[in-house]
């Protein structure tokens, strides 16, 4: 029963759009199927081969803006992106892995933090690239969300399918060496160096065709949007922490709680505190309906210390323990 | 025949002289030991053979070629093992998944790896612990756990730095079949060990050192026996005696 799961969620994935058309719950999920493949390659790097990236950003910007400027420059589809940005994401993960990897502790992740901010002023001191501060905008190739919804259902499942893939090969048992231990996984001859750097590349890459499907399908960017330290590369880690870490399904949990509690949040708990101020007409009300959506920050940290607190491993990583405490009797049945 | 050899190796830590011109020769097949009482510098020998720091000075050679600076998992894939006195388990991998991991170094696909670690886990004796994960393990089989993945690289020769430190007498004895038993496969063997018993039994030959230099070689009955050996380990009042 257990292996036709994912395929029961495929199914009803695919059939959503025909179902629910309503174009906002379509677009969330699109989003969703975006980090599910962010989460996915931050997964691989970090959850798996032990190296945390504060500055995933790095890597989706470059997949944005690969796809804007291919077709903002040579007036080719921006869709062209999507098999170019993944590749100019590894164009810049590589150089950078390969000096930061000579370290070790923690200067990877600070250096991370660091390339973030890097690309981001460079996309927006290039003026004459990147048309700087002003973005990027670009013609969407469809007016109905369903074409996106299926291109980024197929880029998350892909994504999903490949890391589980690549965690079942020589590959995956060396991340995971790396990452327990990287003194004992070079004796064990594994050149750490390397295969930290074809962790970091496939993180890159995937990353980086997330980022060209988001130009594509949102149509503008800018570098305080892609090259986002809080909204895209903290996010990215949000989603895996709470997903689980080191899981092949965490971050496809993680990025539909991460979305929910963004827009939660965004939209003042669903009009809730609108409603209420609507209703109450008291000024302290509206000043929250006002503030609220610049809050999710304050939320994300909340569910993370609950996360780390109650499910150190992530939703997928402590699913049994989850479903013990939300149902006390099969727990019991358990045990006894 | 020569499998390995040390010549004049010096590491220095900042000002401290850790190992100071050490050289030693190691023959196919043979198991030698590498004795001296606490902070001698045993550890540190096999972390410059490993390669796991650079050596100040001096060379390494192994199959008749210099091995000097080559990186930690190129010393692996040249035929050296090492297991490691503070043991490196993969925590949260199974017993398996350690072994697997290691096996991939000679093994040409996951399938290969796999029989190769099955293998290996049955000659090391760890079969009924492989579904386990590592960091449960109790501290004795977490030392043969070092020395099962170091055998699933399918070494040449292997060093093994206190194998048999903590474990119980019976534990020992096991160990000390086990390293026997590598041996008569072929496995050439450097051991550094504290348990005269188990160091004077298996060696055929021992290297003594104390402050990072050599005090005696020769056979364990001459080494036994050889003052500056005695003086080492417990004190100089015993020697004269
Ligand atoms: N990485 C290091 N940095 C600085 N000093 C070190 C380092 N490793 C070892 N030393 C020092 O070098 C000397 C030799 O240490 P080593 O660990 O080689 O001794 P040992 O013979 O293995 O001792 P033991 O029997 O206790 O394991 C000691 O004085 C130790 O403090
Ligand atoms: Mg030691």
């Amino acid at each position: 029963m257990k292996k036709f799961i994912p395929l029961i969620i495929l199914i009803v994935l695919c059939l959503f759009p025909v179902v629910i058309q309503n174009a906002y719950y379509q677009h969330l999920m699109i989003l969703v199927f975006i980090w599910v493949a962010i989460g996915s390659g931050w997964n691989v790097i970090a959850g798996f081969t032990g190296q945390v990236s504060f500055g995933d950003a790095a890597f989706f910007g470059t997949g944005a803006y690969t796809a804007g400027l291919l077709a903002h420059h040579f007036h080719i589809s921006a869709w062209w992106g999507m098999a170019f940005g993944g590749f100019a994401a590894m164009a810049v993960a590589f150089p950078f892995g390969w000096i930061c990897f000579r370290l070790r502790g923690p200067y990877f992740a600070l250096a991370s933090l660091a390339l973030n901010e890097v690309c981001r002023h460079i996309a927006t001191i290039a003026e004459p690239l990147t048309q700087g501060m002003v973005g990027i905008l670009i013609m969407p190739t469809f007016l109905s969300k369903i074409p996106y919804y299926y291109i980024a259902l197929a880029l998350a499942v892909l994504s999903v399918v490949f890391v589980q893939f690549v965690m079942k090969s020589k590959w995956g048992y060396y991340f995971l060496s790396i990452r327990e231990d990287q003194d004992a996984a070079e004796s064990m001859g594994i050149d750490t160096h390397k295969y930290k750097m074809v962790s970091l590349n496939i993180a890159a890459f995937l990353t980086g065709m997330a980022g060209a499907l988001f130009m594509n399908y949102m149509g503008f960017i800018d570098p305080e949007v892609v090259f986002s330290l809080h909204d895209i590369s903290i996010m990215a880690i949000l989603v895996g922490i709470i997903g689980g870490v080191g899981t092949i399904y965490g971050p496809a949990v993680g990025a539909l709680v991460m979305v929910a509690v963004h827009e939660f949040f965004r939209t003042g708990f669903f009009g809730l505190f609108k409603g209420l101020a609507a209703m109450t007409g008291s000024d302290a009300m509206i000043s929250v309906a006002k503030t609220i959506s610049h809050a999710h920050v304050l939320g994300f940290g909340i569910l993370v210390v609950l996360v780390i607190l109650y499910l150190p491993n992530g939703i997928v990583g402590d699913w049994d323990k989850l479903v013990g405490k939300i149902i006390p009797f099969k727990k019991k049945e358990a045990a006894s | 025949m020569i499998l390995f050899e040390l010549k004049n190796l010096v590491k220095h830590f900042g000002g401290l002289a850790a190992v100071q011109n050490v050289s030693f020769q190691v023959e196919k097949g043979e198991i030698f030991g590498l004795i001296g009482p606490n902070g001698s510098g045993k550890t540190t020998i096999f972390n410059c053979i490993s390669n796991y720091f650079p050596v100040t000075s001096g060379s390494i050679h192994f199959n008749g070629q210099d091995i000097t600076g080559l990186k930690t998992n190129k010393i692996c894939k040249a035929g050296i093992g090492r297991t490691f006195q503070v043991v490196k388990p993969l925590g949260r991998l199974s017993v398996l998944d350690n072994v697997i991991a290691a096996a991939f170094s000679k093994a040409k696909n996951k399938k290969e790896a796999h029989d190769i670690a099955m293998e290996t886990l049955e000659f090391c004796g760890l079969m009924h612990r492989k579904d386990i994960i590592a960091k449960s393990l109790p501290i004795g089989e977490r030392k043969r756990l070092e020395i099962t993945r170091s055998m699933a690289t399918r070494p040449e020769l292997l060093l093994l730095d206190e194998t048999a430190a903590g474990l119980t007498p019976t534990e020992v004895d096991v160990a000390i079949d086990l390293i026997k038993k590598i041996r008569d496969s072929g496995v050439t063997i450097i051991i550094v060990e504290h348990i005269m018993k188990v160091i004077m039994t298996i060696s055929d030959r021992i290297h003594a050192i104390n402050f990072g230099q050599t005090i005696a070689h020769g056979t364990p009955k001459e080494v036994s026996n050889h003052k500056a050996v005695i003086e080492a380990y417990l004190g100089e009042e015993y020697a004269h005696s």
